[in-house]
């Protein structure tokens, strides 16, 4: 709060400036009556009183002075001052860095508990890896090692990739500040968007075991690797170099990341196990190693050496710009004009569409972007949202596609019937995204219970708050029924069924930046929807034809279970020969065959 | 007997010619309800109205199907050999039928009843017998039976039991009856039988004294009905004053039942009249009363709407609207609130000196 209010008062916007003129005039119209010892005062409180709430009542301001007042007069001996006085609290406050926020309020980045801990790091690290590897056009291969440590409750984790590696100087930075790094402020679609992950995790680490994370990185073309270890200096939120070597690594490129942490290792549901093999459904082109703390190993194969398609970065699309952003974009931006500002700051304005947004703001082409007040971009802001544009181009969707879905999934999961859709693009809030929905149905999973419903976001399974997530409510709201599935009112169908959903954006709305769910925009409800009923369509012709199949079975086992003893009734009361009751349970096994199709 | 297996056989030949031909057997039986029953007031019984349901050899009742006529195999060995069977004995004779067995008594029950339909005759015909007892006969009566061994005569006097009673056999065609009765007094509950049995009312009345417990068996109202024709002597029913009393005992005494209508003819007691308790008894007698049970109200509207029997007699109705708008039930043992001879000693003989005004 005051971090932002100073911030305001430094950019000296028109507005600011203006507030603070008009309080300097009222405070000194107020205490101009007042003695000089107290005038001084005031007036120094009143500079304080601006900085941290901008509407002080008149009643605590009295009081404030009246303490203000008694405390010059009366000596200080006395233990009067139970109340803090606005110096006292000035001496308080200072500037909070993003760590020292993240390290209280570490459940806000996933870290609640010893075991969401673990897989979260794992998270962080995994996603990291696949990033670098599919930017840089490598198959990826990552080693995740956990490894208890002697003290209850501690793993050092090892992460290992083969990607491109990370040049030296960079590699403090990256791992031992937070929001540090490439994908913030870029619009393409990745695993990681904040540049928060890793580096938090290092935090988490650092906090309560007070080790340091250790890197160790090369990059293709050089000899010897570099060996980092890092501390993050939580008040200013910069990298702490605590080792810094060349070494030998026996490897062409690659980075190893290793973190020791206190957590809680466990397997079943929202474990790392099921986070890994997940990412293996999503992922069927990433071959993944995971070592457990007994020693058991999992191997996910790769199951295709297809790399994703390569994603193009794109500029934001206008439908998706906030007021204060279009404001911060004039600003900043190195056009000349409004209309090319418009062109060339966006995507899908072209030069006509430009001067259409101007004309309708009833703006100037050609003003000079960052002259342009508070109320006219407001009329622009309308103006864009008043105007057709064009969705956003959709080449920066890198979708897993139905055949590698299906390949994701017949590769982990055993059932008698796969289907998968990919949607095509469509867009929330000018972000481009692309639903995509895999089911399997049958086999071995479970016949009761409630379907198991896989969330992912870019390629990353979600495996917390399910609940909270669009996803779910969108499963939760198709009608499963239809699909000759069961369901309770409000609830997840039930069956021997894996539902797949993946969602691919530029820009994923997550609830929280620990990534656990998605926020409930329309578009993204009604796309998952469409999706899902796709799916169930063809989901709904398997299990109508294996039930027909199944219900023809039992009849025709319950026509000849009792067909005979017709015809030894018949036999009994007409004292009919062996040979004449043979034919009749031929006879009457035709006939009901031929009536029952 | 023969007609019996040959309309088995007839029923047996059909259902092969059908299949020979290629097409699905059936097998039709009346159906079984008050609503495919009339009343014929000549005749004194309710009558099937003719109204069948047909049971098509399909997947669905292929099971069925093969009990039904595994059963009828069954009744066609019992006729031929002069054999009996219990209906929880043929439960478990289908034992030995593998998947066509029974599971739960009820169904074959269900069966057999089914069969008896078919053939429009009663199960014991076929050599099925219930379990349950007949209903107990002291009085002026002898009944004439068989030795089993022997095959002698057998003469059993009523009047000999002491304070015990004669038990109505299972199969009652074949007794002979002598009496100088003048009346059966057909009674509800074993403990007002008791009473008057305790208390000779037999010989003060000079009649034969019938204990139903509750609805009267087959063999307890064929018994009955032959006493009846035989004797050409009258019935009076003496039972609670209910719904259940007036319907379910003596209603299906009189005339039959609309789930067995098939039988009726054999079974009414066309014959029987209605002592007591009436409604109007309870209000000349100031009997201790209960409020009529949902079930009882139920029944009596159900009886108004339905029953061909109290749709023929306008007394009836009357009764039921007085028993209706008093909302109460008196049962027949109420009277020991009097004295406990009361009953011998002022009500039935007050009763039967006005026999003219018993209900139809």
């Amino acid at each position: 709060m005051t971090k932002a209010k100073k911030k305001q008062v430094k950019t000296k916007t028109r507005a600011a400036k203006k507030t603070v003129k008009k309080r300097i005039s009222t405070s000194s119209k107020k205490t101009s009556p007042a003695k000089n010892k107290s005038k001084s005062k005031a007036s120094k409180k009143t500079k304080k009183t601006s900085k941290k709430v901008r509407p002080v009542s008149v009643k605590t301001k009295s009081k404030l002075q009246k303490k203000a007042k008694i405390s010059t007069k009366e000596s200080l001996k006395k233990e009067e001052p139970r109340y803090s006085t606005a110096e006292d609290m000035a001496k308080k406050q200072r500037d909070i860095s993003v760590a020292e926020f993240f390290m209280k309020n570490r459940h806000l980045l996933g870290f609640d508990n010893p075991r969401k801990s673990l897989l979260t790091t794992i998270k962080e690290g995994v996603d990291n890896s696949l990033d670098a590897c599919e930017e840089a056009g490598i198959l990826p291969e990552v080693s995740i090692i956990i490894a208890a440590l002697e003290e209850e409750n501690r793993f050092r984790i090892t992460i290992e990739d083969n990607g491109p590696g990370i040049l030296k100087k960079q590699i403090p930075k990256i791992f031992a500040k937070l929001l540090y790094g490439s994908k913030f402020h870029r619009l393409k679609m990745s695993r990681g968007q904040q540049g928060i992950g890793i580096s938090a995790a290092g935090m988490y680490g650092q906090l309560t075991t007070g080790k340091p994370i250790t890197i160790t990185s090369k990059t293709s073309g050089s000899h010897s690797a570099h060996h980092y270890e890092l501390e993050i200096d939580a008040q200013k939120n910069e990298p702490r170099i605590i080792l810094d070597e060349v070494i030998k690594w026996p490897v062409k490129h690659g980075t190893k990341v290793e973190i020791e942490l206190e957590a809680k290792f466990q397997k079943g549901r929202q474990s790392v196990e099921e986070y890994l093999e997940q990412t293996a459904i999503a992922n069927p082109h990433v071959s993944l190693q995971f070592v457990m703390p007994d020693g058991e190993t999992n191997i996910y194969k790769r199951a295709s050496t297809q790399l994703p398609k390569q994603t193009r970065e794109i500029k934001p699309h206008p439908y998706g710009v906030e007021l204060g952003i279009l404001i911060k974009m004039l600003h900043d931006t190195n056009a000349h004009t409004l209309q090319s500002f418009l062109h060339s700051e966006f995507s899908r304005v072209s030069m006509a569409v430009a001067k259409n947004i101007c004309e309708k703001s009833k703006l100037y082409e050609r003003a000079r972007p960052s002259r342009i007040a508070r109320q006219e971009a407001d009329n622009l802001f309308k103006a864009i949202n008043q105007t057709k544009i064009m969705n956003p181009p959709t080449d920066c969707l890198s979708p897993i596609g139905e055949e590698l879905l299906l390949a994701g999934l017949k590769k982990q999961i055993e059932a008698d019937f796969f289907t998968a859709v990919t949607r095509p693009p469509a867009v929330y809030r000018g972000n481009p995204f692309q639903i995509e929905v895999g089911i399997a149905y049958g086999g071995s999973l479970k016949a009761d219970g409630l379907a198991r419903v896989l969330r992912f976001a870019n390629r990353v399974p979600l495996l917390y708050q399910h609940s909270a997530c669009a996803i779910t409510r969108s499963v939760m709201d198709t009608g499963w029924r239809n699909y000759a599935l069961q369901q309770s009112a409000g609830a997840l169908p039930t069956g021997p069924l894996v539902i797949m959903v993946h969602m691919a954006s530029v820009w994923v709305p997550f609830t929280s930046e620990s990534k656990e769910a998605i926020a409930h925009y329309p578009e993204i409800i009604k796309e998952t929807r469409l999706a899902l009923q796709e799916c169930g369509r063809k989901l709904a012709k398997f299990v109508k034809r294996k039930k027909k199949a199944a219900e023809s079975e039992r009849k025709k086992a319950f026509i000849q279970k009792y067909i005979p003893h017709i015809a030894i009734a018949l036999r009994e009361m007409l004292d009919l020969s062996d040979r004449q009751e043979t034919t009749l349970v031929t006879q009457l096994t035709d006939v009901l065959e031929r009536s029952r199709s | 007997m023969s007609k019996l297996t040959n309309q088995i056989k007839e029923t047996a030949t059909s259902v092969r010619s059908k299949i020979q031909r290629k097409s699905k057997p059936t097998l039709s039986f009346p159906l079984r309800s008050l609503s495919n029953v009339k009343y014929l007031p000549k005749k004194g019984f309710l009558e099937l109205k003719g109204k069948k349901k047909t049971r098509t050899l399909t997947v669905a009742t292929v099971k069925t199907f093969a009990q039904t006529l595994r059963m009828m195999s069954q009744a066609k060995t019992l006729v031929e050999d002069d054999e009996i069977m219990t209906k929880r004995e043929a439960y478990y004779v289908s034992k030995n039928w593998g998947d066509a067995r029974f599971d739960e008594q009820p169904e074959s029950d269900t069966v057999i009843d089914d069969i008896e339909a078919l053939f429009e005759i009663n199960r014991e015909q076929l050599g099925f017998i219930p379990e349950e007892k007949g209903g107990e006969v002291a009085g002026k009566l002898v009944v004439i039976d068989r030795d089993t061994d022997t095959g002698k005569k057998l003469l059993i006097d009523c009047t000999k039991f002491g304070s015990g009673a004669y038990s109505i056999p299972i199969y009652v065609e074949h007794l002979k009856f002598e009496t100088k009765a003048k009346f059966v007094l057909a009674i509800e509950t074993a403990g007002m039988f008791q009473r008057l049995v305790k208390h000779g009312y037999w010989r003060k009345a000079n009649c034969i004294l019938v204990s139903m417990g509750g609805v009267p068996t087959r063999a307890c109202r064929r018994f009955i009905r032959r006493l009846s024709d035989e004797l050409k002597i009258p019935v009076y029913s003496f039972v609670d004053c209910d719904p259940y009393g007036m319907f379910n005992i003596y209603r299906t005494l009189k005339v039959g039942s609309g789930n067995a209508a098939h039988i009726n003819r054999y079974f009414c007691v066309p014959n029987a009249h209605f002592l007591g308790v009436t409604p109007q008894d309870i209000v000349d007698y100031k009997l201790p009363t209960h409020p009529l049970k949902e079930v009882d109200i139920k029944r009596a509207k159900d009886a108004l709407k339905n029953d061909p029997f109290v749709q023929h007699y306008k007394p009836w109705q009357d009764a039921i609207r007085q028993l209706l708008d008093m909302g109460v039930r008196a049962e027949q043992q109420a009277f020991a609130v009097h004295d406990l001879n009361y009953v011998i000693e002022h009500y039935l003989p007050q009763k039967l000196a006005n026999s003219k005004k018993f209900l139809p």
